[in-house]
């Protein structure tokens, strides 16, 4: 089979029809049951929150959600958080250990939204606590790379013990276009930027930042996916179930502490 | 301490009359008032114009200069240089290039120093390099020092300028952002103080990670620092931006900064606010 152009996977990432977080919430678990707000502002849907179970193991599941519909597009505001989000985001992590639950993200959007309001309220501040809330944490967090995960607003649920990506998801710094415009000082370049960028789910793997890629098949495969999903958890639930939440958080630091490409004994 | 001069600094209007005849490496023009300004004045007044306060940005070792205690800054020397992960053409030849400019190896400096005879663990982000940016380089260094930190009970100051993760290692560059806060996190459980310095300008995933995420957050007075760049937030919002929007005066309006402190008092600060958490450090 002929491999996709990373520009191809891009697009795929973004085709509006693509499943969605609750698209496979729904199947993974046997119940799920949302729960909102930040308890300070409002519920931003952007990130949906609740308490879901497989067979009897319980979790805690924060999810990015876009929309599909223009209607639910803007109920969601297009998938980009805005900061109450990542703020309802941390009070059921905080949650979850408290519950001694696994966390489990999905990760799907374009970025942390950038808006005046957003930054008024603390986007930037938002999204450094979430990422630290999670490396505190003692129980385990599994997150799932679903579509785009772009920037720190991705990264905000992405601190995690195991990060599995979606073949045709992408996981970048930034968007193609803006990497393009900031890097060549020319937006039209996003293609090439693309091509330029490792994002797709190989390159990811290639440089140890995810632990899996998840297939994906032809067609409507979307019930495949989620019943790897659902054996990655169950298997990830055993594995953390017999170690020490010291263990757990050692594992996660130690993960992100590897990772920077550089050269050593430079003179 | 007298605490009021924190914010009522007043400089003098000076006489205006300089002589054009000045040679070119001799004089700067403030970007603000437009004033011609002699380099030595300049220094000697940490950089700020004389003439209607605007702040420079100050470069990682005048402001190791101004912050600690004169010959006790000792740098990590990590010896670490980027792989360039994404292959950019051009990309090492512009690091070395800047570097040659700045005598710079990256966009940090690390180390320890003493601050009024207190020890502490100092970072020192510089805004002339690659604007700041935090690339593989900038997260291991900082991670390495917050380590130290943690290791030896000392407390961090972390000076950022930023424009935020550096694009041209994709991500690789957003993943120094988990990096640094994993760290911090060591060192925040480990009851130590971190003190964060917001100075112009910081932005992007430094805003959104170690910036944001100090015990006590200062920024310079007028610096600029937010998450998302304000040509995005105009493009996505297609609005005009309020005037001083994303200032420090801003944030601290908005809550997000515990005090904007003026460059002159800022290592006073900084050594009272050690001295404070002293006793407590030394506790556990």
């Amino acid at each position: 089979m002929k491999t996709k152009s990373a520009w191809e996977i891009v697009n795929i990432a973004r085709n509006p029809m693509r499943k969605t977080a609750l698209d496979y919430i729904n199947i993974v678990f046997d119940e799920f049951i949302e729960l909102h707000g930040d308890r300070c502002f409002k519920d931003d849907k952007a990130i949906v929150c609740g308490l879901a179970k497989i067979n009897h193991n319980y979790y805690t599941v924060i999810a990015e959600q876009k929309g599909r519909t223009t209607k639910e597009n803007i109920e969601r505001n297009f998938g980009m958080p805005n900061p109450e989000s990542y703020r309802k985001a941390i009070r059921f992590m905080k949650q979850a250990e408290k519950f001694k639950r696994p966390v489990i993200t999905f990760i799907d959007t374009k970025g942390a939204y950038p808006g005046i309001e957003a930054e008024q309220r603390g986007q930037g501040e938002a999204i450094a606590k979430a990422m630290m809330i999670l490396s505190k944490l003692k129980v385990p967090v599994i997150a799932f790379v679903i579509g785009e995960g772009s920037s720190g607003g991705a990264l905000a649920l992405g601190v995690a013990n195991k990060v599995y990506m979606l073949e045709n998801a992408i996981y970048s710094v930034i968007s193609p276009e803006g990497f393009a415009s900031i890097v060549w000082k020319d937006g039209a370049k996003a293609e090439e930027a693309s091509e330029k960028m490792c994002l797709t789910s190989k390159d990811l793997y290639d440089l140890k930042i995810i632990d899996k890629i998840i297939k994906e098949y032809d067609g409507n495969s979307y019930v495949k996916v989620a019943d790897e999903i659902k054996k990655l958890i169950l298997q990830d639930t055993l594995e953390y179930k017999s170690k020490d939440y010291k263990d757990i958080k050692e594992q996660r630091y130690q993960k992100y502490r590897n990772m920077g490409e550089y050269i050593k004994d430079v003179k | 301490m007298d605490v009021d001069k924190i914010k009522k600094r007043k400089y003098p209007v000076q006489n205006k009359k300089i002589a054009i005849d000045i040679p070119k490496d001799k004089w700067e023009k403030c970007p603000n008032c437009k004033e011609i300004i002699y380099k030595t004045e300049l220094i000697q007044n940490n950089e700020i114009c004389p003439y209607c306060n605007y702040y420079f940005r100050m470069n990682s070792k005048k402001r190791i200069e101004l912050i600690t205690d004169e010959n006790t800054f000792k740098e990590f020397n990590l010896n670490i240089k980027t792989s360039n992960p994404l292959h950019l053409k051009d990309y090492l030849k512009k690091l070395d290039s800047i570097s040659k400019d700045t005598d710079l190896d990256e966009a940090v400096l690390c180390g320890t120093a003493k601050i009024d005879k207190e020890d502490a663990v100092i970072c020192v982000m510089d805004s002339y390099f690659f604007m700041g940016s935090m690339g593989s380089v900038v997260g291991e260094k900082i991670t390495n020092a917050i380590e130290y930190a943690t290791k030896n009970r000392l407390p961090l100051i972390i000076f950022c300028a930023s424009g935020g993760a550096r694009m041209q290692e994709g991500i690789v560059s957003l993943m120094q952002m988990a990096k640094t806060t994993e760290a911090l996190s060591k060192h925040d459980e480990a009851g130590l103080l971190y003190i964060s310095v917001l100075t112009d300008p910081t932005y992007g995933g430094v805003t959104a990670s170690f910036a944001s995420l100090g015990d006590i957050i200062i920024a310079e007075p007028k610096a600029m620092i937010g998450f998302a760049g304000q040509k995005v937030i105009k493009e996505t919002i297609n609005e005009e931006l309020p005037e001083g929007f994303q200032t420090s005066e801003f944030l601290l309006e908005h809550g997000f900064i515990d005090m904007i402190v003026e460059r002159d008092y800022l290592k006073e600060i900084i050594a009272k606010l050690i001295k404070y958490h002293k006793r407590v450090t030394h506790e556990n």
